[in-house]
């Protein structure tokens, strides 16, 4: 009796999460141009407002009341309704899975949403499409609540897609600018090319599953005795397991929304949106989207060794590639990025060398705590961006320099933002970097070198970036005040920075873990102490080289040579994919495509307009030769049909 | 007796009935067009209506024609479309001289749609596949003073001679080995014996020229461009979904026995249906070429979920041609508008678009999206349950390249949108008022291509109508 009364009261409080933001935009976008320009930003704020305040009270009575029975985090539904009963046997549910990760996602999801609708007040404000903006925040916010409460596979699914249509309205928004327009397209194609892995993979996995539902599916593709489990795990395809497959197929999907190496080409310049949507997107939202979804299917990742090899590598190599490149960019928005990139890498591979339960699932806490800080403080900086990129009208670092005296808050945070992500104590992003490089340290040592390696590499570049921002060079503009912007942009700043310096006490490890039980750690204050040491010289590397404008830093890219050259150039990924389009798919597939098109059936269109015009005659015209053709291909189709499936392929 | 056979042909009864109020109609004094198209959208809701009540199963004639609840719900999929259609044509034909006919000329073609879908027999099947599409080859001849509308009409009829000759050379086959052409006793009889797996080819091949499926595929793109946007619109939608409903039948129970015959060629002609629709797609300038070879890629998917046969297959497909009326029609009514209005027919006049006409953007757009299978439009529903339906144990293959050639339409589709909305345009189309008629198909449309897919009990409703059968 006491479980159904609190089931239903989560159903209470969750029903308004996702019920807020879809109600927000569909006034918003219904109704909002005529009736409520001025109002809209308001509105949303409110709402979102109210949805944070559910999700926090409601992921608190989880964690912190009824979540725990006998010291285990259960998997609760809140609510179920059987949407559509595709067959007999399978059923597609919708509802809202209660778990420590959901829980922990809605409330992230949640408060950076309203952050940077708060922040958006002033940012946006003068903006001529001021309500489609909030109502397409709505519409992500809506998705996004939607993806991580989803207790059903193909919900996720819908959801995952919708996320995907409000990115690619959201990196749009400025319609106008071609850049912006070429980015959303792109941004839309390759994550919807992995999507189409995510959904070969659903197929996959429910054909031999046999359900869609999360719970189920873990259960029975987990339990080694179970017949589904000997049927996904029997069967195979090109040598390989079929669990093998329908999970990297899945992951396929994650890397793809998740700005995966190589999947990542969309990521830099989904930048062109405006700032604060890249803050909740493409930072601390929509990306980890990848993260989350491996991680909902962790236990049954955790069974398939392969598949988990998979998802580290990819990972590792994102985190260094991306931290590689961040180090070269000059735009501040797409070193933001590519850090983003390169710290979800971290996210990854830490699932990936994680194992279920116990002590084994170390990685899998560290990498979901990290998920937690990083959203932090990552919003933070792309918020602090956002203030100086309005107040200076670039994106480029060389019109910067020495703005920390114009910007007082705005520096203070980006700097407590910079020291989070760099893992210097007693910041966020140190407590939660010190369990990847523990949980790493403990079960691959070249993946922990490579982790060690890209933390000194991510100090060096926001070093770098804090430097060449609020240091170098005086400032040239002076007495300009109001420089950190309105009052609503710089609440969302301070409240943040606290959060990054404070996020790291939320004690995540008790609290998500792989298998539900609370985890003890214990710091190792000689282990922290390398990367610590390591982290501290790269920043004081950083002030040596950017602090003052002098030739360091060119010597430094002169010395490197054609490395730094490779990564300025991204290391030609996108040339490569340029390469592989434009010669080979083109030459191979499209100009025999369009010879055809031009030879048979333009040909056709134009050979009838010419033989009509000089035969006079219409009736003779088309008697001159080509429906005849069309015959002929006709009589050829039921020939080769005949000759394949009567004397070949019995 | 007598009630009996008017109760089971009641669909058949009305749209005869419709037929000859339009005769009489003529025949009588001078009419304007309004009063003509009023009355033909008021009949066409209230057989819409009536398609939906007394439905009951039967057999009449010696198993010539058959009924159930599904069949009846087939034909009113089929009403629905008709209705749509006759709505979105206002503006087109509102200053055309010859409206009784073309409306004769169209219900004659459903009413032989509808024999098609209730026959039991091969014949009465031939039957009403000729009867449907002699009338439509008139019907796309129907811009007299257009030289393309003449020569579409003309290929039509040949390519179209041409494909029931080799149908009806099947179907003689057929019946020379087994002795019969009833379908309840067809099953029995039929074996891998080389000449009745001839006879199958010719007789699939009939089907797929009619839902044009590569190779048999050719005409498709100059008739839709060369016959008015209604015909094109017809064409596309209402003959394409009868004919699929009678191959799902014939298929899954004439054909039965040589199941695996056909998993395997479906498989072929359908990846070479999405691949070639989809590449030529790619490539088209002209709107309702594009949209021809986008359906032609469309076909290719409902293939993908009737290769495997079963009561999802068949829900299926019924639920995507549902869906498809909705979202195909849209974006042809919108086209038959801007057609009609301006009579500008390609992809670059709609640059700008929606700055000048931000409704009927929308309009295209949802469409467009539906078509590309992009949530939460029904679209997206459709194709995932067309994939669920045809995936199984080894034909990952198969389910790969469907799923890769949607991201590929997705790009084309969003190339018209990215026109629509993006391009900037110096002289864009005029702003273009809508008319009731239309604006009242294109609710309906965009209702159903955003709501199919979300409200689960169409789908339920589908596949409680396939098990009770």
């Amino acid at each position: 009796m006491k479980e159904r009364v609190r089931l239903m009261n989560y159903q209470q409080y969750l029903l308004p999460v996702l019920l807020l933001p879809l109600a927000c935009f569909l006034l918003l976008g219904l109704f909002g141009k005529k009736h409520l320009k001025n109002a809209s930003g308001v509105i949303g704020t409110a709402s979102m407002f109210a949805v944070t305040i559910i999700s926090v009270l409601v992921a608190g009575r989880y964690f912190f009341a009824d979540g725990k029975v006998d010291g285990v985090y259960q998997h609760l539904i809140a609510y179920k309704y059987n949407w559509l009963a595709f067959s007999p046997t399978l059923s597609i549910d919708m509802g809202a899975i209660v778990d420590p990760i959901s829980m922990m996602m809605i409330v992230v999801v949640s408060f950076i949403s309203l952050m940077v609708h708060i922040f958006s007040l002033g940012y946006m404000k003068g903006e001529e499409r001021f309500t489609t903006y909030y109502a397409y925040l709505s519409l992500f916010t809506f998705s996004m609540l939607g993806l991580v409460l989803s207790s059903n596979i193909f919900q996720m699914y819908i959801f995952w897609e919708l996320v995907g249509v409000s990115s690619f309205l959201l990196i749009g928004f400025y319609y106008n600018k071609p850049s912006a327009v070429v980015a959303s397209k792109k941004a839309f194609m390759v994550t919807r090319f992995a999507d189409f892995g995510f959904l070969i993979g659903i197929l996959v996995l429910s054909f031999y599953g046999g359900t869609l539902d999360f719970n189920a599916l873990i259960q029975r593709l987990t339990a080694p005795q179970s017949g589904e489990f000997v049927s996904i795990t029997t069967a195979s395809f090109l040598g390989i397991s079929m669990l093998t497959w329908g999970l990297c197929l899945v992951f396929v999907g994650g890397a793809g929304k998740s700005a995966m190496f190589p999947l990542h080409i969309w990521l830099p310049d989904a930048m062109e949106g405006p700032t604060p949507v890249s803050a909740l997107i493409h930072a601390a939202t929509m990306v980890v989207a990848g993260v989350y979804l491996v991680a909902r299917l962790f236990p049954v990742f955790a069974i398939d060794v392969p598949a988990l090899q998979i998802v580290t590598w990819v990972g590792a190599i994102s985190a260094l590639v991306a931290a590689i490149i961040a180090c070269t960019q000059t735009d501040i928005k797409r070193v933001l990025a590519y850090s983003t990139m390169s710290q979800i890498g971290y996210m990854m591979f830490a699932l990936g060398i994680s194992r279920y339960g116990g002590e084994n699932g170390l990685g899998y806490t560290a990498s979901l705590f990290h998920l937690f800080t990083h959203a932090f403080f990552k919003s933070l900086l792309f918020l602090g961006a956002g203030v100086i990129i309005h107040f200076v009208h670039s994106n480029d670092l060389k019109d910067m320099g020495g703005l920390r005296k114009l910007m007082p808050v705005t520096h203070i945070a980006f700097l407590v933002a910079c020291l989070a992500i760099a893992g210097v104590p007693p910041f966020a992003g140190f407590f939660s970097k010190e369990e990847i490089l523990t949980a790493s340290f403990h079960s691959n040592k070249i993946i922990y070198a490579i982790a060690l390696f890209t933390a000194v590499l991510t100090a060096f570049y926001m070093f770098r970036l804090y430097f060449s921002i609020f240091w170098r060079k005086e400032a040239t503009v002076h007495g300009t005040h109001n420089a950190d912007g309105t009052a609503s942009m710089k609440i969302p700043l301070i409240v943040l920075m606290i959060c990054s310096v404070g996020a790291g006490l939320v004690p995540i490890t008790k609290m998500v873990t792989s298998d539900g039980v609370p985890l003890e750690t214990h710091m190792d204050v000689l282990f922290s102490l390398v990367p610590i040491v390591l982290v501290l010289f790269a920043i004081f590397f950083a002030a040596r080289m950017y602090k003052k404008e002098n030739g360091s830093a060119g010597k430094m890219a002169v010395a490197f040579g054609s490395f730094y050259k490779a990564a300025t150039k991204k290391f030609y990924v996108d040339e490569i994919y340029l390469f592989i389009t434009r010669k080979v798919i083109f030459n191979l597939i499209g100009r025999p495509a369009a010879w055809i098109d031009r030879n048979i059936i333009d040909a056709f269109v134009n050979g009838v307009a010419a033989t009509t015009a000089r035969i006079s005659g219409l009736i003779k015209g088309l008697q001159s030769g080509k429906v005849q053709t069309y015959a002929l291909y006709f009589f050829s189709g039921i020939a080769g049909l005949a000759v394949l499936f009567i004397y070949l392929w019995k | 007796m007598w009630t009996d056979f008017l109760i089971l042909m009641k669909q058949e009864m009305a749209v005869i009935a419709m037929i000859f109020i339009l005769l009489f109609m003529k025949l009588g004094r001078d009419r304007s067009n309004e009063s003509f198209m009023n009355t033909m959208n008021v009949l066409l809701l209230l057989n819409l209506i009536l398609g939906f009540v007394f439905n009951h199963e039967g057999i009449l004639f010696n198993e010539m024609f058959r009924t159930s609840r599904l069949i009846a719900f087939e034909k009113n999929i089929l009403n629905l479309a008709m209705l749509i259609i006759s709505l979105q044509s206002y503006s087109w034909l509102k200053t055309n001289k010859h409206v009784p006919e073309f409306y004769i000329l169209m219900l004659s073609s459903l009413l032989g749609m509808f024999f098609m879908i209730s026959s039991g027999n091969l014949l009465m099947f031939y039957l009403g596949l000729e009867m449907s599409t002699i009338p439509l080859a008139a019907a796309a001849n129907f811009d007299l003073t257009k030289r393309r509308s003449s020569e579409g009409a003309m290929k039509l009829i040949f390519s179209s001679a041409f494909s029931s000759a080799c149908l009806l050379f099947g179907i003689s086959m057929l019946y020379g080995t087994t002795g019969t052409l009833v379908f309840s006793e067809l099953p029995h009889l039929i074996n891998n014996n080389p000449l009745q797996l001839f006879a199958f080819i010719l007789i699939i091949a009939g089907f797929a020229f009619k839902i044009s499926v590569v190779p048999f595929h050719l005409w498709t793109a100059d008739v839709y461009e060369g016959a008015p946007v209604a015909v094109t619109s017809f064409l596309s939608v209402v003959s394409k979904g009868a004919v699929l409903f009678a191959f799902v039948s014939v298929l899954y129970t004439v054909f039965s026995p040589l199941a695996k015959v056909w998993y395997n060629m479906l498989f072929i002609l359908s990846l070479l249906t999405i691949i070639t629709g989809n590449l030529f797609a790619i490539r088209q300038e002209n709107f309702k070429r594009f949209l021809a070879f986008s359906s032609i890629a469309q076909v290719g998917f409902i293939l993908v979920g009737i290769s495997r046969s079963s009561d999802i297959s068949t829900t299926s497909v019924i639920y995507f041609v549902l869906i498809y009326v909705f979202s195909n029609l849209a974006a042809f009514g919108v086209v038959s508008l801007v057609t009609a209005v301006t009579g500008k027919e390609n992809i670059s006049d709609y640059k700008g678009f929606y700055k000048t006409n931000p409704g009927l953007s929308w309009v295209l757009t949802i469409a467009l999206f539906s078509l590309a299978g992009v949530p939460p439009t029904a679209g997206f529903f459709g194709k995932f349950f067309l994939l669920i339906a045809g995936a199984g144990k080894g034909n990952y293959v198969l389910i790969s390249i469907a799923a890769v050639n949607i991201v590929i339409s997705l790009y084309y589709y969003l190339r018209v949108v990215k026109a629509i909305f993006m391009d900037a345009n110096p002289t864009p189309l005029p702003s273009i008022r809508t008319p009731l008629m239309p604006k009242l198909a294109f609710i309906v449309c965009v209702a159903g291509a955003v709501t199919i897919g979300v409200v689960s009990p169409v789908y339920d409703y589908i596949y409680s109508l396939i098990v009770l059968r």
